[in-house]
């Protein structure tokens, strides 16, 4: 799997969506991104790349096109 | 006399701060709560949709200061949920968010920020007796029209022991994290008001950074959390935050795995705070037990001993006291806190204390040699979702009469229903997020070839739990 086929599976496998609502998605803008949702996103993607956010990336991951440009953080190239 | 009605000792403290950073000084606070409560008149029942927020905080003390019962419910409830506990219990005024209202036939009685009361054209064909000052669901996300009936003296005496053995200063300011409906979350606005201290009302969750900027900024001393908060913090390195304002942490509504309490007790010592571990039930107001802070570390599963003011036995299965430490029995609590029982319709409302102060937790306990309590199991079916209770067989029987045979189990945070019909699946999904209120997150739908039953058809419902 390709690091963006990873980084999608993380929120289609969190939330229970399809690929094709990714774009656009948002914290809160659908019932399963919710706190909980949120814990569960982030728990999957630290565990597909082995990596650990930072608090204030967390609670700054606000919506699939915002998180991108935190796992360059990471040295995750998507 | 009751707290409610002796606030107006604390004068210009601050009671309340809003999201945008607003004081509002107990004298404002209860302006507004008496001009409320006094639009709606005399005794009666009222719906209160709840919000952290000044107006509904504002409704609720003027309701108890006015002797209006008030039916506190999440604001995520269904239509058709909302509609069966109208048609159940047929209040005489609905409290709530102003933008809801227009949904709703009725006559508005007053506006103010944020919240609207109406008048709703029922006839009052119940009773309301003396005692009764507050209506609590049970397992709210399935719209049960189950309510816990609680009297004036529980809220007072359980508000005063908690302040008590937490210590609650009138400097302090506790951030909410609950909702307002949720005992847990009213318990703590509750024991704060009752001693002059203030609290900071916001419905942003941890995963907000407005709800961390607010804690800095207004400088919150304590917030309690259920068990997935906890996760969350711990997600969040809560161990690496600087946050010097907290003075300690208290937490409920499940049990804490063991290894996250210690290490909670652990990061909280080192940064020179308190890590309360309580519990309670609605049936008990909200708390019955608390783990005194210098036996956190050598208890760290363990729920303490009974309140001030409480206290436990453990029943063997005949009914009878359980003497021997380290025995299992069903915790039993008897207090002053102790809540008149249920109903189920308004009819309900005028019956009797039926508990006399003694409640039957429906958990499994056992008790140590220095006679602190530890949850071991439950014998009633229902299981806590990210707090909140859910009846395993109410959320059956919701799914049942909407023509989808299923069996639910599984254990607290994760729902687990068996269907046996592959076909019904994704209706089964759309049933449970559509029209019950359950957390999507926390329910995992199963397609099983067959419901395990015993030789009388009863489902065995541990064969089920047995499954991965």
């Amino acid at each position: 799997m390709t690091n963006i086929e990873k980084y999608n599976e993380a929120f289609i496998e969190s939330f229970g969506v399809t690929e094709e609502q990714l774009p656009g998605l948002a914290y809160q803008e659908i019932p399963e991104w919710d706190s909980v949702g949120h814990m569960q996103l982030i728990a999957a993607l630290e565990d597909a790349f082995d990596i650990m956010f930072d608090t204030d990336d967390i609670i700054d991951f606000s919506s699939y096109e915002k998180g991108k440009e935190f796992m360059a953080k990471y040295e995750v190239e998507l | 006399m009751a707290f409610w009605n002796t606030l107006e000792r604390f004068g210009e403290r601050t009671a309340l701060i809003t999201e945008t950073g607003e004081h509002i000084a107990y004298n404002a606070l209860l302006a507004r709560a008496d001009e409320i409560a006094g639009a709606a008149g005399s005794r009666c029942l009222a719906f209160l949709m709840c919000r952290n927020c000044a107006d509904a905080a504002a409704g609720y003390v003027g309701f108890l200061r006015r002797g209006i019962v008030p039916v506190l419910l999440a604001e995520n409830l269904d239509t058709s949920m909302l509609e069966g506990l109208l048609e159940s219990y047929r209040p005489a005024y609905f409290y709530l968010p102003s933008e809801k209202a227009s949904e709703l036939s009725g006559a508005m009685v007053w506006r103010g920020e944020s919240y609207t009361l109406l008048r709703l054209p029922y006839e009052q064909d119940y009773k309301l007796p003396e005692e009764l000052a507050l209506l609590l669901t049970t397992s709210g996300s399935t719209g049960s029209p189950k309510l816990v009936r609680q009297s004036g003296r529980n809220i007072e005496a359980n508000t005063r022991s908690i302040a008590e053995y937490l210590g609650i200063l009138s400097e302090d300011r506790a951030i909410t994290t609950l909702p307002m409906q949720y005992t847990y979350g009213l318990s703590i606005l509750q024991s704060h008001l009752s001693v002059g201290a203030a609290v900071i009302l916001t419905d942003k969750t941890l995963m907000d950074k407005e709800f961390w900027a607010l804690l800095k900024e207004q400088k919150a001393t304590t917030f309690g959390g259920v068990p997935y908060i906890y996760e969350m913090l711990k997600k969040l390195r809560f161990d690496r935050m600087n946050l010097p304002s907290l003075r300690y942490l208290t937490q409920a509504g499940g049990k804490l795995p063991k290894e996250l309490a210690e290490e909670f007790i652990q990061t909280c010592k080192r940064k020179n705070m308190k890590f309360i571990v309580m519990y309670g039930q609605t049936e008990a107001t909200a708390r019955m037990a608390y783990l005194p802070w210098e036996h956190a570390e050598s208890h760290a599963a363990s729920i303490g001993i009974a309140i001030p003011g409480g206290e436990f036995w453990l029943a063997d299965p005949e009914g009878a006291p359980i003497l021997e430490p380290e025995t299992t029995g069903e915790l039993v609590y008897r207090g002053p806190n102790v809540t008149l029982g249920y109903a189920e319709n308004r009819f309900d409302l005028c019956k009797p204390d039926e508990n006399h102060g003694e409640l039957r937790t429906g958990d499994m306990a056992k008790r140590d040699a220095k006679g602190f309590y530890y949850i071991v199991g439950r014998k009633k079916r229902f299981l806590k979702l990210f707090g909140s209770r859910v009846n395993l067989d109410e959320v059956e029987g919701l799914l049942n009469r909407a023509g989808i045979p299923c069996a639910c189990a599984g254990v607290d945070d994760r729902l687990d229903v068996y269907i046996t019909d592959g076909s019904l699946l994704g209706q089964a999904e759309r049933f449970i997020k559509e029209h019950t209120a359950i957390n999507p997150n926390g329910f995992q739908l199963h397609v099983i070839e067959e419901i395990p039953r015993n030789d009388s058809g009863k489902v065995l419902y541990s064969a089920l739990g047995a499954r991965p």
